[in-house]
């Protein structure tokens, strides 16, 4: 069952003199994990901007076409109706955060949804430990390092538990076993709870094993939309210079000089399995 | 070229950021500093341009200690691109945002002209020249931040986590024009969580943690070592997994990029082939 749907979406920012996306076309179904990739620029932020009905109930400028998110047609519901449905962890942290301390941070788009307090207390507790910042509850969100903010912001979201997640490179502030564990739990719900998972992201190498959709845009508009293996494994992928997997590459590379290894690795497990098949064979 | 000599900092909220640090960075070295959020990393690299200044301990550059001279006289020298671009980041076009800075330091109007376009290219901001900074992507911001700093060529460029919002051209764009910078003699310090960055670069690596630096040493060495990358919350490069995964071949561990790599497999093949 298809949970965003989107026809021939075009939207121009206020005084942009061009689309920022253009005639983006997609359906993801209820619990895809997606990645969405493509050059600095392409439009991604934009893209996840619509689907939390921020563009075009917060960012005016002119939207044309169609989408609906969790059977929500987001062009006429407001914003705090998107919210419910909907969770955005923005790019850039700090324009998420404003309480005056972490843990209210967090209980804030609780409080909306009218939970009841111990619910509310339960899930900050979980969100803060999922995020590795109870130690940070207290503290004032502007007076953290990069990537403590951003943890912040992550759990955000994590504690709304919303039936989408959109993360727009979500870890790019985080250290790798942050960002690792970050994706294991966004993971976990995905599996565990059906959440619908939007993840913006450059380092393939990281997220590539929890997808099962990629989606790829380039110049303001969609150019791939398949599963992993068959993306990364194209010619256009390449040539629109999305960063594959290092895993990746060295199967690629290793196929110039005619080694031959089968279906194409997305993580170092994956190539390691392969390796070991032709290291063995070689042997004997 | 900059020298830290058992540094204290602590905010005022009481968060003791730095404990007794001491390092040095000599002239024409190319140094990544890595380790867990939190470590210290910015808190350490705003003291290199007297941003902040110890509250115990000096810092030295070309000799100098950073009390005794302003931010702005040590800006020409030490070139610092923040985390954040959006700290950064305050002019009406992308072409006075990078064009401010040179006329600041007195440049002459043509080559504030030459300078600004060169580095617009350099950073792939061209087709932005009159755009408003806040009407940028994300990656374009951070991309801005650079161009307006690497503008003006200083000796010593410190870069908080230059590859954030990259895609994989731009990266690798900038990696060249790093390491080549590093080649020219300049100074190059890069705060980073991006080990398949460092892995390409191979600079010299200081590990932090907890507000302490917990190791040092060149690229190969610190990232093969399982005990500190752990401890720098760091996960290994994609190659050294896989080497790893396949020691019982009799292959080497201490594999960091994907070329070595491929030449050590292609080796090994041939050498089973020839009997
Ligand atoms: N607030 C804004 N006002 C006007 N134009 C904007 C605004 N935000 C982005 N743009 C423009 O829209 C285009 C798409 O930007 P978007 O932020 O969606 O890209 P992105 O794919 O997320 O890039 P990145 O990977 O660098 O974050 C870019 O050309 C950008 O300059
Ligand atoms: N403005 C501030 N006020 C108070 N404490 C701060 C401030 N900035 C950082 N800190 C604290 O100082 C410590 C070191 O922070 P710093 O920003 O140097 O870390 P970092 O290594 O750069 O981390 P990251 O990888 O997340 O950017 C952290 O515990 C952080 O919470
Ligand atoms: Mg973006
Ligand atoms: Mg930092």
């Amino acid at each position: 069952m298809p949970i965003i749907e989107a026809k021939n979406l075009t939207y121009t920012y206020p005084g942009g003199t061009e689309p920022a996306i253009k005639n983006v076309s997609l359906t993801i179904e209820k619990g895809d994990f997606v990645i969405l990739t493509g050059p600095s620029g392409c439009g991604k932020t934009t893209l996840c901007r619509c689907f939390n009905g921020l563009i075009p109930h917060f960012y005016a400028g002119r939207l044309e076409g169609e989408l609906s998110v969790a059977r929500l047609n987001v062009i006429e519901r407001p914003i705090y109706e998107m919210a419910r449905h909907v969770g955005l962890v923005f790019q850039n942290p700090e324009n998420q955060l404003f309480a005056l301390s972490v843990e209210k941070d967090v209980a804030f788009g609780l409080e909306n949804l009218g939970l009841p307090r111990d619910q509310i207390r339960e899930r900050v507790d979980w969100a803060l430990q999922m995020t590795g910042i109870e130690e940070l509850r207290e503290r004032a969100p502007h007076e953290l390092s990069g990537g403590q903010q951003q943890r912040v912001a992550i759990a955000c979201v994590l504690a709304m538990q919303p039936e989408v997640m959109v993360l727009d490179e979500p870890t790019s502030f985080l250290d790798p076993l942050g960002a690792q564990k970050i994706f294991e739990v966004v993971s976990e719900l995905n599996r565990k709870l059906g959440v619908t998972v939007i993840l913006v992201e450059h380092r393939l190498d990281l997220a590539s094993k929890h997808a099962n959709h990629v989606i790829i845009m380039n110049e303001r508009t969609i150019v791939l939309d398949d599963e992993p293996q068959e993306v990364f494994d194209s010619e256009s992928a390449r040539l629109i210079g999305v960063g594959i997997p290092k895993a990746t590459k060295l199967w690629v590379m290793l196929r110039q000089n005619g080694v031959r290894l089968g279906r194409a690795p997305v993580n170092p497990e994956e190539a390691v399995q392969l390796l070991r098949g032709v290291l063995q064979r070689d042997r004997s | 070229m900059i020298e830290v000599k058992g540094v204290c900092f602590a905010y005022p909220t009481g968060v003791e950021a730095l404990k007794e640090v001491s390092l040095e960075i000599r002239d024409g070295d190319f140094v990544a500093i890595m380790g867990s959020n939190g470590a210290g990393k910015t808190t350490l690299v705003k003291h290199f341009n007297g941003l902040l200044k110890p509250a115990s301990g000096e810092v030295f550059v070309d000799g100098v200690s950073t009390r005794s001279v302003s931010t702005a006289s040590l800006a020409r020298e030490v070139g610092f691109v923040f985390q954040n671009p959006d700290h950064q980041l305050f002019c009406e076009t992308v072409e006075e945002e990078v064009a401010y800075a040179l006329k600041n330091f007195g440049f002459e109007e043509g080559i504030v002209k030459s300078r600004v376009t060169w580095a617009l290219n350099l950073l792939g901001l061209t087709q932005y020249r009159q755009t408003s900074p806040f009407m940028l992507s994300g990656g374009e911001r951070k991309r801005l931040a650079l161009a307006s700093v690497l503008a003006w060529d200083p000796q010593v460029v410190v870069l908080d986590e230059p590859t954030i919002g990259q895609d994989y051209e731009q990266k690798e764009k900038l990696r060249q024009f790093i390491v080549q910078l590093n080649a020219q003699g300049k100074t190059v310090v890069v705060v980073t969580h991006d080990v398949e960055f460092v892995a390409d670069c191979g600079p010299r690596i200081v590990l932090m943690a907890e507000g302490k630096i917990v190791a040092d040493g060149d690229a190969k060495e610190i990232l093969t070592n399982k005990e500190l990358t752990f401890k720098a919350s760091i996960v290994p490069p994609q190659m050294t997994q896989i080497f790893v995964g396949l020691a019982d071949f009799g292959l080497p561990t201490d594999v960091i990029n994907v070329h070595e790599a491929r030449r050590i497999l292609l080796g090994f093949l041939k050498e089973e082939e020839k009997p």
